[in-house]
């Protein structure tokens, strides 16, 4: 029965051609096999299947009235047209009444250009935007957070943020209300830093609209720049050189690092460095803390803190096993710390006079920046400022840089300088892999024969994997978006799983598919893995390079030999390493 | 229309407590009972304040915003308490002609509070109902059972005065 069922196909006719497809398809799903590209708004696959916005629909012989093409299941010799008169008249008709209470400010909204609303507008032909022009509610903003702002005169109700936040088990937003009133806000209708949100921004790159977005940032840095007295340093988490491109239009996974590189100059930073540096160095001070850890009977597992969205649902969710946590700064506040005291001394700068800005995947970082324990020379910030991908994005575009027609330049040194380990970073799992190669050359005295731990490779939510290490057996854990770290951490809780060391991130995928990436259409989103297809050229990157263990880097040799000592002396703890606060579920 | 959430604040009891608890511990292991234990908790607290849906999320390991849409969503969820004396104005179509809307506003002035909401001393309540078969008299209004008719805003005065002692 089982069998006879996974091979069971259905007929049936798309516009007049014949389709054949497993059984239990969509119509969405099955347009999409032969080429057909169906509409959609509120559609997420696997998250948001609901049927909602209608944007959707097509004829189906013999039915009584239009039918939503996502979640309508194939049937045998069904007849489906996607595109007569009657489903495009419907389908216009949907967008001038969700136009009619949509903010269209489009001319100057962050979203235009890669708005989905605005898109389908002009394919739809809707040439008068006020057609059905009414009452409107003027909803305030929410900016109470440090990483977005929602903008709910702008919001289409299609859910999708909900799901988003449902899909991380965070669940702080959803639709309240009811008929006309219906808005989506936080319980009692609080503001979103007065609620347990982890600032992934998974629901800002779920947005359709400009309903969600990052708080921009940009200006600051434009400021700095432009400030004679400021000596102005950016640099790049391991994820932007494969995601930027899409931002102009290049093919998803493309590596940009050089063309990157060469925009950065010409937007007028003073120097341009590799966060990989910076992760290099996390590796450092990681694998140390863990060998410390198992020697010295210290907490176990230890779990990685490089993702500041985790470390927010750590604290609000499991306060209890913050302990777990490494003790480590992110990459980002490293790099920062380091570039404020190690550099500035170096090249004799005072560090009030340094202003470092980070190219993030992540909203969470903005938080960062402001948590405590993260100002580790003379109080100042270890970064300034961090701008998202999407931030950095528009900088290129307003400066008008072609972007596509730039050469490739190179970091700068010696913070530009790092391995593969650091590179891969970007993908879940990545930071494991990067750990197990020092960590397990640190505890055996040997070389790795072989530097590719591939069981923890790839986008599955849990992973585990089993090693033998110097006579230990070492078993190992990895998890992407906060739904699945839940699962680790109720096991850890609960004292099952007999864990050493977890590596968690944020955001399902980990930083390719952060909440601060470029805005890929939910039709783009549905059918292609992002997350895959961006963490295959990091993959790449990290085997094309010379160096790929953390503790082989000349530039990581250099700063402890001329610096920091060794791998967690006082120095480094003073500068590299973090605490963290238990914060309430409810505020 | 939005529901208003009471400021007023929460006067719960152990006892109260104690027993949405029992109807919480009933209900646990089926996400479905959501609206039923909402229904039991406001039977037990007369509306569903911040506390108490705290409660149910907890209770039920339901995140607070399902609890909090659901509230929202259902005429029959309070987010504010009724009064010791609940003010019900008759908007009905024959109570609203005779000028149900100018008492209706007049109280609003003279309770200091909107539809929806309770006067700080947790005396009067006020909300706009439909008809109550009383339209020979309009414009009606019920003070708990009692009807008052033949309304004016001049008259409303008096009326509350009788309660407030």
């Amino acid at each position: 029965m089982a069998i006879s069922e996974a091979v069971k196909t259905v007929n049936l006719k798309i516009n007049g051609m014949d389709v054949t497809v497993p059984a239990g398809s969509t119509i969405l799903e099955a347009a999409r096999s032969i080429g057909l590209e169906i509409p959609t708004l509120c559609y997420l696959k696997e998250i948001n299947e609901i049927g909602a916005c209608r944007i959707c629909v097509v004829e189906v012989k013999g039915a009584r009235s239009l039918v939503t093409a996502c979640v309508f299941p194939v049937a045998e010799g069904m007849e489906v047209f996607t595109n007569t008169e009657k489903v495009r008249r419907s389908r216009k008709l949907t967008l001038e009444l969700i136009l009619s209470t949509h903010d269209k400010n489009c001319l100057s909204c962050v979203r235009s250009g890669t708005c989905e609303l605005q898109q389908l507008c002009k394919e739809f032909g809707v040439d008068d935007p006020d057609y059905y022009k009414g009452e409107n509610i003027r909803y305030e903003f929410d900016d109470s957070m440090a990483h977005m702002v929602r903008d709910n005169n702008k919001c289409i109700l299609c859910r999708r943020c909900v799901a988003a936040c449902d899909n991380q088990c965070i669940s702080v937003i959803g639709a309240n209300a009811r008929g006309f009133d219906t808005h989506i806000s936080s319980p009692f209708d609080r503001d979103l830093d007065s609620v347990s949100c982890i600032s992934c921004g998974q629901c800002i790159v779920n947005c359709p609209t400009g309903a969600i977005v990052e708080k921009d940032e940009t200006a600051k840095v434009i400021a700095a720049i432009n400030d004679p007295s400021k000596f102005v340093v950016v640099h790049t988490a391991p994820s932007i050189r494969v995601t930027l491109g899409e931002a102009f239009g290049m093919k998803i996974g493309t590596n940009v690092q050089g063309k990157m590189v060469a925009a950065l100059r010409r937007l007028g930073f003073n120097k341009v460095f590799d966060t990989d540096f910076g992760a290099d160095l996390t590796i450092m001070e990681e694998a140390n803390e863990l060998v410390e850890r198992v020697k010295n009977g210290g907490v176990l597992p230890m779990i990685t803190s490089c993702s500041p969205g985790w470390v927010k649902y750590c604290e609000h969710y499991y306060p209890d096993l913050l302990p777990h946590l490494s003790s480590c700064k992110s990459p980002q506040q490293m790099q920062g710390a380091v570039l404020k005291s190690w550099y500035a001394q170096k090249m004799g700068i005072d560090p009030k006079d340094m202003f470092v800005v980070g190219i993030m995947p992540c909203t969470a970082k903005k938080f960062e920046n402001k948590r405590d324990h993260q100002h580790a020379v003379d109080g100042l910030p270890d970064v300034d400022v961090s701008l998202t991908t999407r931030e950095l994005a528009r900088m290129i575009e307003s400066a008008g840089i072609f972007f596509r027609d730039l050469p490739d330049e190179d970091y700068d040194n010696p913070l530009g300088e790092a391995t593969g380990a650091a590179v891969i970073f970007g993908a879940t799992g990545g930071v494991m892999e990067a750990a197990l190669r020092t960590a397990v050359e640190t505890i055996t005295g040997e070389q790795l024969p072989n530097v590719d731990f591939t069981q923890v490779r790839g986008t599955e939510g849990v992973k585990e994997a089993e090693y033998e290490v110097g006579g230990l057996q070492v078993k190992v854990a990895v998890a992407s978006g906060t739904k699945n770290a839940k699962i680790l951490m109720d096991k850890v809780r609960a004292g099952e799983g007999g864990y050493t060391f977890i590596e968690i991130m944020g955001c399902p995928g980990g930083c390719v598919n952060g909440g601060g990436q470029p805005i890929q259409h939910a039709v783009v989103r549905n059918f292609h893995d992002l997350r895959t297809l961006r963490a295959q050229t990091l993959y790449e990157a990290d085997r094309s390079l010379p160096l790929r263990k953390s503790h082989e880097s000349p530039a990581i040799k250099m700063i402890y030999s001329e610096f920091l000592g060794q791998p967690g002396s006082h120095k480094a703890h003073e500068l590299l390493h973090t605490e963290y606060t238990p914060r309430p579920k409810y505020n | 229309m939005v529901k208003k959430v009471s400021k007023l604040p929460f006067r719960g009891t152990p006892d109260q407590a104690a027993q949405l608890e029992a109807v919480i511990a009933e209900h646990k292991s089926d996400p479905s009972q959501l609206m039923a234990v909402m229904q039991k908790a406001q039977a037990i607290y007369g509306y569903l304040p911040y506390e108490v849906q705290v409660m149910i999320a907890d209770g039920m390991e339901i995140p607070l915003e399902k609890v909090y849409g659901v509230s929202t969503f259902y005429a029959q969820f309070a987010l504010s308490p009724a009064g010791k004396y609940a003010i019900s104005v008759c908007l009905g179509t024959a109570c609203y002609v005779r000028g149900a809307q100018a008492v209706f506003d007049h109280l609003q002035e003279l309770l200091g509070i909107g539809p929806g909401e309770c006067t700080e001393d947790g005396l009067f309540s006020l909300e706009a109902c439909r008809c109550i078969g009383a339209c020979g008299l309009a414009p009606v209004m019920m003070i708990n059972s009692e009807v008052y008719g033949n309304l004016t805003p001049e008259k409303l005065e008096g009326i509350l005065a009788k309660y407030r002692d």
